[in-house]
C-alpha cells in the first residue's frame, strides 16, 4: 500500500534565513504511530506545519494520500487533524461551539452527536458551556484534541501532546491514541521524551538541527540506544578512581563523591554485582545508588557524532587497553 | 467552495458581536444622540436651512447631518470590526486553524468581511432609526441610498481586513483609523457642504475620497450634493476595486500569514 504521507526532499528556509528543514525524506505508513524525537529547535514543529499548510515549503514535496499538499490543499487538509504545540485557543467562545466551528472549517456538516461523543471521550462534556479562558491548561489541551478530531481526520498530528499534562491525563491520552489507531487513523506525534516514544510509537524518527537522522522501528532503536547508567554515591570523596576498578570504565564526578557506570540493559550480564563487590573491596563506602536511562541529549550526541565523524579506528580510545 | 467554512466563520464573528452587544450597538446609538443634541439642536438651531435658495426649500441642519453621521459610523465601525476580526486570531495564534483548514483565502475574506459588513449595516440601520426620532426623514432615492449604504459597508470592511492583515501590533491596528479615516470623514463634509468653505479649501476637499461618498449618500436622501452622484458611485466602486486588488495580491503572496 502506498504511504499515507510521503515527504520528498523537503527543505524549509525561513524568511530570517534560518534553514529549519534540510532535505527531509520520510514515508509514513498507513495506520502507524510514528514519534518524531528531537531537542528544542530541531525542526519538528516546522515539519508538521509544512505538511499541514501553515508553513510553505521552500522546496520539495509532500503528498497526503497521494495528493500534493500545495496543489490539492483542499483534499489533503481535509484528511488532516492538527493539535498544535501551543495552547492557542480563543477566550470567550464556548467549548462545544469551538469544536463545532472547527468541524465546519474543515467543510463538514454540523453533527452535534459526534461533538457530544468527542466531548464525553475527552471528559469535557460537563464543560461544554464553559468559556475557553476558564479552562485549565490540561483541559485546553483536550479541547485542542477535540477540535482536531471534530472532522474525523484520517491523519492526526500531535505536536508535543503531553507537555504540561499530568500522569492521569497522559494515560487517558495514550488510550485515546491507541483507540484512534484501532479505528485506522495514522498518528504522528512529536516529543522530547524517549520514554514516551517507547510507550506508544511503532516507529521513531530522530530529528536534530533540521535533519532526519534516522527512522527506525521502535524496538530496534530501543535496543540500540538502551544504555543505562548506575550512579554510585560515596560517603567520602575520592580524588581518583582506584586502579582495581579500571576495567569498569567508570567516570568520577567533579566533586569526587559519585562514580558513574554505564551498561547495556539488554545484555545478559550487566556486571553490576561484580562492580559493587569490587567497589567494596577497594575500601569505598556506599551512600546511595541510583540508575538512569541515557538521556535524549546523550543519544543525540551519539547519533550526531556517528553521522559527522565516520569511525576512525586510529582515534578510538580503549580505556581497557590503556589499563592493561 | 467550502460553504460550511464560510458559514462558521461568519457565524462565529456575528456571535462575537452578540457577546459584546452593548458595546457594538449602544455606542453608535449614544454617539448619534450626542451629535444630535450638540450639532442638531444646540448649533443647528442657529443655522438656517442648508441647500435652499434664498431661505426657501432645503433641509434643516438636523436632517442635513444624518447621512454624514451614518457615514462616520459606517466607516469607523466597518474598519474596526473587520480589522479586529482578522487581527485577533493572528494575535492569539488561533489563525493556525484557518491556515490548516481546506479553505481558500477568498473564503476567509467572505466570512470575515461579510460579517463585518453585516454588522455595519445593522449599526447604520440603528442610527437611521435613532435619527428618525429626532427629525423627519425622507429618502428621495431609496435604491441609490441602499447601493451607497451597502457598498460603503463592504468596501470599508474589506479595507479594515487589509489593515488587520497588515497590522502586527495593536498600535498599528488603531493607526490608520485614527490618523487617516477620522480626519477624512470630518473634513469630507459630514457636517457641512463644501460651498460653505473658502474656495481654496473647496478645491482641496475635492481630493478627499470620503467627500464623494458622503456627497453621494446625501444626494440619495435629499438630492443635495457637492459632486455628481454618478461620480460618487464611480469613486466608491474604484475604492472597492483597489481593495480587492490589494487583497488579491495578499492572497497570491501569502502576505504575512504563511511563513
Ligand atoms: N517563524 C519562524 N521564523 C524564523 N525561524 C523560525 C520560525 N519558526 C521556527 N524557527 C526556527 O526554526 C527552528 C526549528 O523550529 P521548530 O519550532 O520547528 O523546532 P521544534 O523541533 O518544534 O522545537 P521545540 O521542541 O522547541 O518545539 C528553530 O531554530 C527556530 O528558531
Ligand atoms: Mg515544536
Amino acid at each position: 500500500m502506498p504511504p499515507i504521507v510521503a515527504i520528498k526532499d523537503l527543505c524549509k528556509t525561513y524568511a530570517s534565513g534560518h534553514q529549519a528543514l534540510k532535505n527531509i525524506n520520510l514515508d509514513i505508513k498507513r495506520g502507524e504511530i510514528i514519534a518524531l524525537l528531537g531537542p528544542n529547535g530541531a525542526g519538528k514543529t516546522t515539519l508538521i506545519s509544512t505538511i499541514c499548510g501553515i508553513v510553505s515549503p521552500t522546496s520539495g514535496t509532500v503528498t497526503v494520500d497521494g495528493h500534493d499538499t500545495v496543489r490539492h490543499y483542499r483534499k489533503t487538509r481535509s484528511l488532516i487533524g492538527l493539535v498544535p504545540q501551543e495552547l492557542t485557543l480563543g477566550a470567550f467562545e464556548k467549548v462545544e461551539n469551538t469544536l463545532a466551528f472547527s468541524r465546519g472549517l474543515f467543510g463538514k456538516k454540523p453533527d452535534p452527536a459526534h461533538i457530544e461523543k468527542l466531548l464525553k471521550q475527552l471528559s469535557l462534556w460537563d464543560k461544554k458551556d464553559s468559556a475557553l479562558m476558564m479552562l485549565s491548561g490540561g483541559m485546553k489541551r483536550r479541547v485542542l484534541i477535540g477540535k482536531a478530531l471534530s472532522h474525523s481526520p484520517k491523519v492526526l498530528f500531535l505536536d508535543e501532546p503531553t507537555a504540561g499534562v499530568d500522569v492521569e491525563l497522559r494515560k487517558d491520552m495514550w488510550k485515546l491514541v491507541s483507540d484512534l489507531r484501532e479505528s485506522g487513523v495514522t498518528i504522528i506525534l512529536t516529543t522530547h521524551y524517549i520514554e514516551e516514544a517507547e510507550e506508544i510509537a511503532d516507529r521513531v524518527g530522530v530529528i536534530n538541527n533540521g535533519e532526519l537522522l534516522l527512522v527506525e522501528d521502535k524496538n530496534a532503536l530501543m535496543q540500540k540506544l538502551g544504555s543505562k547508567q548506575l550512579s554510585i554515591e560515596l560517603r567520602e570523596a575520592i580524588s581518583s578512581i582506584p586502579e582495581s576498578l579500571n576495567t569498569y570504565e567508570l567516570q568520577l564526578s567533579d566533586n569526587g563523591t559519585q562514580l558513574i557506570y554505564s551498561y547495556d540493559v539488554k545484555s545478559e550480564r550487566t556486571g553490576i554485582t561484580a562492580l559493587l563487590q569490587a567497589v567494596n573491596k577497594a575500601g569505598l563506602q556506599l551512600k546511595d545508588l541510583h540508575t538512569s536511562q541515557s538521556s535524549l541529549e546523550e543519544i543525540f550526541v551519539n547519533l550526531v557524532n556517528d553521522r559527522q565523524t565516520p569511525p576512525d579506528p586510529s582515534k578510538e580510545t580503549h580505556p581497557m587497553k590503556d589499563a592493561l | 467552495m467550502n460553504w460550511q467554512a464560510i458559514s462558521v466563520i461568519y457565524k462565529s464573528e456575528m456571535l462575537r458581536t452578540r457577546n459584546t452587544l452593548l458595546q457594538s450597538i449602544a455606542s453608535p446609538v449614544i454617539s448619534t444622540c450626542l451629535y444630535f443634541v450638540v450639532f442638531g439642536s444646540a448649533i443647528g438651531s442657529r443655522i438656517q436651512t442648508v441647500g435652499g435658495v434664498d431661505g426657501q426649500g432645503g433641509v434643516s441642519y438636523g436632517v442635513f447631518i444624518v447621512p454624514g453621521l451614518m457615514m462616520l459610523s459606517l466607516l469607523t465601525q466597518s474598519i474596526s470590526n473587520a480589522s479586529f476580526g482578522i487581527y485577533f486570531p493572528k494575535f492569539t495564534g488561533t489563525i493556525y486553524e484557518i491556515l490548516s483548514a481546506p479553505i481558500s483565502f477568498f473564503e476567509v475574506i467572505i466570512g470575515y468581511v461579510g460579517a463585518a459588513a453585516t454588522k455595519s449595516i445593522i449599526i447604520g440601520t440603528i442610527i437611521l432609526i435613532t435619527a428618525s426620532f429626532f427629525v423627519d426623514l425622507s429618502i428621495a432615492h431609496p435604491l441609490w441610498m441602499l447601493a451607497f449604504f451597502i457598498l460603503t459597508c463592504v468596501t470599508f470592511s474589506l479595507f479594515g481586513f487589509i489593515i488587520g492583515m497588515w497590522a502586527d501590533s495593536f498600535e498599528k491596528l488603531q493607526l490608520i483609523p485614527l490618523l487617516v479615516i477620522t480626519p477624512l470623514v470630518f473634513l469630507g463634509g459630514s457636517f457641512y457642504t463644501i460651498d460653505m468653505l473658502p474656495p481654496l479649501w473647496q478645491k482641496i476637499s475635492l481630493l478627499n475620497p470620503v467627500l464623494y461618498l458622503i456627497s453621494g449618500f446625501r444626494w440619495s436622501f435629499f438630492e443635495l450634493s457637492d459632486v455628481n452622484h454618478g461620480t460618487s458611485l464611480i469613486m466608491v466602486l474604484a475604492f472597492l476595486f483597489i481593495c480587492l486588488g490589494i487583497v488579491w495580491w495578499m492572497f497570491k503572496s501569502g502576505y504575512k500569514l504563511r511563513q
